[in-house]
């Protein structure tokens, strides 16, 4: 009798779990989707749906990176103005090596690890100074902004060269180039959160610190690294954006990319306070996120009432992890 | 006899479709004091979740003072006097003792400022009475644990209760506060409050309570008066089977050293200690609350940096800096705090079990899911966890599971050298007697063991040597004849010392 009760409540619990944490945020995409094509014959034109994809790629990536941090109980709020000053120096790089691929080789390695460098500073002051993640970043969100204006003179930072802007510009079988490197992250950081002892880690620390301690987990070691990520996907969305545009304006590049990502992650069904969470769902999130924007536009919502609507999505998907918790 | 306070008749719940009680009918009287036993999953807390309005009854009635309550809920548990004092903690930190305990019911000066004076006047008198040295206005995250204990206590009295009901009120406490307890909840049963008591230890049940009911596997086992029936016959009432002994057999340890540790401190909690730990034995470390036993178990295991000392494992000096060199040089921990230390409660099984020893699950960098599930499967059968599912949240595990899987999680590193912090804390008979016969298998093996706990009786009967500690110090080893219950206390509470003067 047990084995058999055992075996229905398993199949139940299953069956439940899957339903709550992946199907949940799918299940609203494919209904907002759904509800789209109706509301607007434009929206399901190709070029309609790559252009949101593309314009979500950006964020999307960095919400990748914010997955890891706010599973393992922290906050980035400085990715918007670390994609600026990223981007100005990956601009700078191009023109001073000339411009050609070797320029732009040259300046995606070295925008990958200014990022990387930059969630280090974070992930540095926050692990070993025991600040709280959400003042550390608040400062280095304002460090990144000023640094950059500085740098720029308060010009803008444009490139010269003409091969950088077919990375972001381009195409790969019909899908802009952004969005294949989105989709290739999200697979990739899936296999890292679920399937490897790093990922498992991540989790552990932010459900528990104490008990991650006590099982002989690095906790300090594990949360520097998950802002090292992050800044390594800034890095990477620094440079899609820089080429895309072709320059980074100091004062507008990146900004409000904090709130759109970690908007992405809540949506997508992790939790605020940590311990749990899924990057596909993060990915879900941002397309959500971009299907909102799409369709206000689209239906000639005025563009000053876009940031209203994004902020009762927002507030809804907290509201309804909040009933589930 | 004096009237009947509170009555269920029939009383049963059901949680989708599987009945965890069944059939209950009591009959408790104003200002009695009544006892309740049974296992872990005896359906203890449902009972009382029904009685205090958090569960509504799948079938059967419930009677208050003589009148059925058609729908109870917490609301109106409360306005008809009944308190509950949880077996977890229900205190805010960061308010201090009195705002605690007026919660919710604070008094107000005109009716609009917080009468401060007059709830620190109460809550003062309130301690006076439970004889607990806790200032009204200390904030309760600096409290030890017996001293929070006290606070929920005094709480769940200044509610002026009519019935009180107590899970596992005297688990932390130490044997003084318990029999203060004790001569307060006497005293309240003489004012009439009806009191509601349970409890794993039942020497402790037989003492304070007139009657007792034994719960198994939620249905009624039958109910006693206390002076009617001996402890061994209400454990094996509980369990359903003759136990007869408790203790397994205490065998000689091997003659090779497994850990030495000399002259380790950290700080003041931990001053120069030494001793060693032969292979295959049980050293016990007995010692009244704040004697740093916990603090020299998290200083060998690298959690607390040790400020001098050495540790030997096989005859060579060992680095332990951190929880990862301890699991390196083969000790494993349980820690005491099974909550906050020991289970993550939102992981599975799996993840739980093989978090610390995850390296011997990877293949190519990834987890191997199905060497986990077959190795929890291995230790679900093992250790006869009892669970929903093999992928079940720990926080769908009764306590004693909980443990179950915490002591598994330490196992799975294949330690030699294996310490045990208060494993029996809070779980029941059967379940005790299964942590003891895994230590003895454990020593059998050949793994050295150090066994860490407040209960006399374990320390005396499961144990090689017994070392006590006091202050931070080791005030001496026992061995053989040494190992009884004054011997222990005597060094425990540093009356030797003085008598050595």
């Amino acid at each position: 009798m047990s084995k058999s009760t055992g075996t229905i409540n398993e199949i139940k619990e299953r069956v439940s779990r899957v339903d709550m944490e992946t199907y949940g945020p799918l299940l609203a995409l494919i209904v907002l989707f759904v509800a789209s094509s109706f509301a607007s014959p434009i929206f399901l034109k190709w070029r309609n749906l790559t252009n949101v994809l593309r314009q979500i790629s950006y964020t999307g990536t960095i919400a990748l990176g914010m997955t890891f941090v706010i599973i393992s109980g922290g906050i980035d709020l400085s990715v918007g103005s670390m994609t600026a000053f990223v981007g100005g120096v990956v601009v700078i790089m191009v023109n001073y090596f000339g411009g050609g691929l070797l320029a732009i080789l040259i300046a995606i390695l070295v925008g990958l690890l200014m990022g990387a460098a930059a969630g280090a500073f974070n992930g540095l002051i926050i692990t070993k100074g025991k600040v709280a993640p959400f003042i550390v970043t608040l400062g280095t969100w304002g460090m990144f902004r000023s640094l950059t204006l500085y740098i720029s003179g308060a010009g803008e930072f444009r490139s010269t060269s003409r091969l950088f802007p077919q990375l972001g510009m381009g195409y790969f079988l019909k899908i802009p180039i952004p969005v294949w490197i989105l989709l290739g992250l999200t697979v990739f950081y899936s296999i890292l959160l679920n399937r490897t002892k790093f990922g498992r880690y991540v989790c552990a620390v932010g459900s528990n610190e104490r008990v991650a301690e006590y099982s002989a987990i690095n906790v300090q070691r594990i949360k520097f690294l998950t802002y090292i990520i992050t800044g390594v996907n800034v890095g990477i969305t620094a440079v899609l954006l820089s080429s895309r545009l072709n320059s980074i304006n100091p004062t507008t590049a990146g900004s409000g990319f904090e709130l759109d990502a970690i908007a992405a992650v809540i949506i997508g069904g992790t939790m605020l306070s940590g311990g749990s969470g899924s990057v596909f769902g993060t990915l879900i999130g941002a397309i959500i996120l971009g299907i909102v924007s799409n369709m206000l536009n689209l239906l000639g919502v005025s563009p000053y009432l876009q940031g209203t609507v994004r902020g009762l999505v927002i507030i809804g998907a907290v509201l309804i992890q909040r009933q589930r918790g | 006899m004096a009237e009947s306070l509170v009555k269920t008749d029939s009383v049963a719940k059901e949680f989708s479709g599987v009945r965890v009680l069944d059939d209950i009918s009591i009959d408790i009287s104003e200002g009695e004091i009544f006892g309740i036993i049974g296992e872990n999953g005896a359906g203890k807390s449902t009972l009382i979740k029904i009685l205090n309005g958090i569960y509504q009854p799948t079938e059967g009635d419930l009677y208050f003072n003589g009148r059925e309550i058609e729908r109870m809920d917490p609301f109106r548990a409360k306005e008809m006097g009944i308190s509950t004092i949880p077996q977890e903690f229900n205190l805010v930190e960061h308010l201090n003792v009195y705002e605690n305990i007026f919660l919710g019911q604070e008094h107000q000066q005109k009716g609009l400022l917080l009468d401060r004076k007059k709830m620190e006047a109460l809550t003062s008198d309130l301690m006076d009475e439970l004889q607990a040295n806790i200032p009204p206005d200390a904030r309760i995250g600096e409290l030890s644990v017996a001293q929070k204990q006290m606070v929920e206590i005094a709480k769940a009295v200044a509610y002026e209760s009519r019935l009180l009901i107590m899970d596992e009120p005297t688990t932390v406490l130490t044997a003084n506060e318990i029999s203060v307890l004790f001569d307060l909840m006497r005293d309240l049963s003489d004012r009439g409050v009806t009191i509601i008591y349970i409890s794993h230890k039942l020497k402790e049940v037989k003492e304070i309570c007139g009657r007792v009911m034994v719960l198994r596997d939620g249905e009624f086992v039958g109910l006693y008066a206390t002076d009617e029936i001996s402890e061994h016959e209400m454990a094996n009432m509980m369990v359903g089977r003759e136990l007869n002994q408790m203790f397994p057999e205490v065998n000689p340890p091997r003659q090779e050293v497994a850990m030495e540790i000399k002259g380790l401190s950290e700080g003041d909690l931990v001053n120069d200690v030494n001793f060693h730990l032969k292979k295959g034995e049980i050293l016990g470390f007995f010692g009244l609350v704040g004697a740093g036993r916990t603090e020299l178990a998290e200083t060998i295991i690298g959690v607390r940096d040790r400020t001098s000392g050495t540790i030997e494992i096989g005859g060579e000096g060992v680095e332990i800096n951190s929880p990862r060199d301890a699991v390196n040089s083969g000790i494993a921990y349980l820690p005491e705090d099974r909550q906050n230390t020991g289970i993550l409660t939102n992981f599975d099984l799996p993840s739980n079990i093989t978090l610390i020893s995850l390296r011997k699950y990877l293949r190519n960098l990834l987890i191997n899911r199905k060497r986990e599930l077959a190795k929890t499967r291995k230790y679900i059968d093992e250790f006869n966890i009892q669970t929903p599912s093999i992928r079940a949240r720990l926080e769908t595990l009764s306590g004693g599971n909980q443990q179950k899987v915490s002591l598994v999680k330490s196992l799975d590193t294949e330690p030699d050298i294996f310490i045990f912090d208060e494993p029996t804390r809070g779980i029941d008979v059967s379940a005790k007697m299964d942590v003891f016969t895994f230590i003895n298998e454990l020593v059998g093996a050949g793994i050295s063991v150090i066994f860490i706990s407040s209960e006399l009786e374990e320390i005396i009967g499961m144990c090689n040597r017994v070392a006590v500690m006091r202050e931070g110090e080791i005030t001496g080893i026992l061995e053989g004849d040494e190992i009884n219950e004054e011997q222990i206390m005597y060094h425990a509470t540093g009356l030797e010392k003085r008598a050595v003067r």
